[in-house]
């Protein structure tokens, strides 16, 4: 016993000491978009823990061991909020023990820093697994992108002084690049505006209010709901009649749903990146939407070529 | 306009380059003609300059003009652009109603579980008995025909800066009458440093698995026969924690409890209060982007007084642990095999008292055996596997065994044992059906199958569970 009790006496100094000897900031950021932003404001300075990857559903991800130990050893987290990781983020927090991320400082939630869209007129379950204080989707709105950029460069530099000046200075320089990218993808997007868009789940929202695109129904027939036979026929004529774009999916969706009624229909069903990693081009946030503004281009040209 | 001024300039350039040639040949014969000439170019080359002048001024401004306008446009752009993300960012500090009619802001989160059953056994689990396991705590099978499982309501918020609170209150139905009782009611702290944590109040300890885990997270309708024999289902009872997670890469948690020692496996609050013991280590981690594990050691140290069981002694009960997921993009929920499993050990020391349960030997002889001393052994195990085939959809195998003790008054040489299949439908991610097969031998004798029919909701608060 006593010999267990210094063994374990013993781990704890060592990475106690092996702790601060790396004196710089931990990050846990829970969707891959923002660890590819606090790479864009941070590099190297910080080390970055991502909790997804954009191939799981970061609705239902479950509250891991793994990933208890990287909250754990955090002093920041970085996620999205406005219950988009309810079912798994107040968990880990939880179980942590940290709590210099549990709130306070090192608690920053991205839907936090800017307006959402959709919130909900009425809060009942039985319209699907709505959030309350809007839809949390925001990474695909360069606008609130940059908006949260600017918040979480602040809150870096709340944290770590000593680096305040590199992140300011990288955030100066990742603004100006992604105004002149912004300027570029509104331009590049422009043939999009006013098309239609049938949807996997509702997570698109800023993506079309910014390209001006409209989302005429969604595959599931509630937030949170996976489709049904049923509710999937009854879009055939919809999406027929109404001279449909595209049938969007995210990278971590199951096509099965958009390609049965890509193929009743004729319209395209495209798999779009979502976030960071979602394929191989989307390696970083402007390569992000550099390829899902491609890829609905690629619909467009291909709906106009027959 | 810009066309005419250039060509302007070189027909000067023309009108002055000629006459300029003719007066460096001629010598100075004071001319009058030739002098007015001179006059005149040297007017019209005055006039040259001028026009000169006033053309680059006037190309000057158009660029200047021309500029103007593009960063006008640019501006109004970016102006537009700034416009754009003034208006999605939020202002620091968030309006907030004031003052009066804000109480209920601060209401807990309530959640409130909805369970109900239907049982159908092929022999009414009121005829039989596990072999060397009488009842104890609640763990039994599930009665015959309709019931209503663990129903229970539960409150939980922050208090404040430094703890977090819960209660959970259950409905249960012992012989016809309904009974409210306070399941869980604790406080953590949420503000210690490095990485301890302290809970108190009443709780399920976190030995094991299942133990720390509400009925309501389980993939099968029932508790394995290990905890149902040994545990009572699931021990929870009056105390507090103390558990540290290790600033590793590797999840580990380390911990112990002390406990009242009320309920089964304990009884009668030995020691003055303090009847049971815990400690426990849990280990996780991933391997690579698909796997998750989960694996713990416990012990369960308890004093037992006129127990459920008539037991009167200490136990001593060792669990391990282990815990396995695979799926396809490392979200089990979406597709993947779970497979788990739990060995329990507990080794007795005492006696059984003449307080025994209803199903008491009633010789004589066998009396006197029963109240001697005596050491024995009992486990129990379960191995399960769940294949989760998509959001809505999973089935899952369940072996479960048990091994009474080889001495004293319950002795038994047959090991009950079950097998159990299930499938669940969920229809969104707070309502499921589960039906549940299973096949159970509690005594040389008897052999029960049982069809079980669950459903089970949750309303208000979305609950964050465990892995």
């Amino acid at each position: 016993m006593n010999r267990l009790l210094s063994l374990i006496v013993f781990a704890v100094a060592a990475s106690v000491a092996a702790g601060s000897a790396h004196a710089e900031l931990r990050v846990f950021a829970c969707e891959p978009e923002w660890g590819s932003m606090l790479h864009e404001l941070a590099g190297d300075t910080v080390s970055v823990d991502v909790a997804t990857n954009a191939l799981q559903d970061p609705h239902v991800v479950e509250a891991r061991p793994s990933l208890i130990a990287k909250v754990r050893r955090a002093d920041l987290v970085v996620c999205t909020g406005a219950e988009l990781e309810i079912g798994w983020l107040p968990q880990l927090l939880r179980q942590a023990g940290n709590n210099k991320v549990s709130s306070g400082n090192g608690y920053f939630m991205a839907d936090s820093q800017v307006t959402l869209l959709g919130k909900p007129t009425q809060l009942d379950r039985a319209n699907g697994d709505i959030h309350a204080d809007g839809n949390p989707h925001i990474q695909m709105d360069p606008y609130r992108m940059l908006a949260v950029a600017k918040a979480l460069t602040a809150r870096l530099a709340l944290l770590d002084p000593a680096n305040a000046a590199t992140y300011q200075q990288r955030f100066n320089d990742f603004s100006t690049r992604w105004m002149a990218a912004i300027e570029k993808w509104e331009a590049k997007a422009a043939p999009l505006k006013g098309r239609n868009l049938v949807v996997r789940h509702d997570a698109w929202m800023y993506f079309e209010h910014w390209l001006g695109l409209n989302q005429i129904g969604t595959l599931e027939p509630k937030p949170g709901v996976p489709p049904t036979s049923s509710h999937l026929s009854d879009l055939i004529d919809l999406t027929k009649a109404s001279h449909t774009l595209a049938i969007v999916s995210a990278a971590y969706q199951d096509p099965k749903a958009a390609n049965w009624l890509s193929g009743r229909t004729g319209v395209p069903a495209v798999t779009l990146p979502f976030t960071v990693g979602g394929d191989a081009a989307a390696t970083d946030l402007f390569s992000l939407y550099d390829d899902s503004i491609d890829r609905l281009l690629a619909a467009l040209h291909a709906g106009a070529a027959p | 306009m810009k066309a005419a001024i250039p060509a302007g300039i070189c027909l000067l350039a023309g009108l002055t380059a000629v006459p300029m040639a003719a007066t460096a040949a001629t010598t100075p014969p004071a001319n009058p003609s030739i002098t007015a000439l001179a006059a005149r170019i040297q007017a019209l080359e005055v006039q040259s300059t001028q026009l000169r002048q006033q053309a680059d001024s006037a190309l000057a401004a158009a660029h200047a003009a021309q500029a103007e306008l593009a960063q006008l446009q640019a501006d109004q752009a970016s102006a537009k652009r700034a416009a754009r993300l003034a208006a999605v960012t939020r202002a620091a500090a968030p309006a907030r109603a004031s003052g009066i009619g804000t109480g209920n802001a601060f209401n807990p989160a309530i959640a409130v579980i909805l369970n109900g059953y239907y049982a159908h056994h092929s022999s009414s689990p009121a005829s039989w008995q596990r072999a060397g396991f009488p009842a104890a705590g609640e763990g039994a099978p599930l009665p015959q025909g309709l019931s209503l499982g663990e129903s229970e309501l539960a409150l939980s918020a922050n208090i404040d800066d430094k703890f977090y609170g819960q209660l959970s209150l259950a409905v249960e139905n012992e012989d016809g009458e309904d009974h409210l009782h306070v399941e869980e009611a604790y406080i953590d702290t949420t503000a210690l440093p490095a990485g301890f944590g302290v809970r108190a109040g009443r709780f399920f300890s976190n030995i094991g698995y299942l133990n720390s885990h509400h009925a309501h997270t389980d993939f099968f309708v029932d508790r394995p026969l290990a905890y149902q024999a040994l545990l009572g289902n699931q021990y929870g009872d009056d105390g507090v924690q103390v558990q540290w997670i290790a600033p590793t890469n590797i999840y580990l948690q380390l911990g112990g409890e002390a406990f009242r020692g009320s309920n089964y496996p304990a009884a009668g609050a030995g020691h003055g209060g303090v009847g049971a013991h815990t400690l426990f280590v849990h280990l996780g981690g991933d391997v690579g982007a698909r796997n998750a594990w989960y694996a713990g050691i416990s012990t369960l140290r308890t004093q037992t007084r006129n127990g459920d069981d008539g037991f009167n002694g200490s136990e001593r009960l060792y669990i391990v642990d282990g815990t396995w997921k695979w799926s396809h993009h490392g979200n089990f929920k979406d597709g993947g095999l779970l497979v788990r499993g739990e060995y329990l050990r507990g080794q007795r020391r005492g006696h059984y008292g003449d307080n025994t349960a209803t199903a008491a030997p009633a010789t004589d002889s066998l009396m006197a055996a029963m109240t001697a001393p005596w050491t024995g052994q009992r486990s129990g195990a379960y191995l399960e596997t769940v294949y989760q085939f998509n959001r809505t959809w999973n089935i899952g195998y369940r072996y479960d065994r048990l091994w009474p003790a080889d001495s004293g008054p319950w002795a038994s040489a047959f090991d009950p044992s079950r097998q159990s299949a299930m499938l669940t439908w969920h229809n969104s991610e707070f309502s499921l059906l589960r039906l549940q097969l299973s096949q159970e031998k509690p005594s040389p004798a008897k052999r029960d199958n049982a069809v079980l029919l669950q459903y089970q909701v949750a309303l208000g608060a979305h609950g964050a569970h465990k892995f």
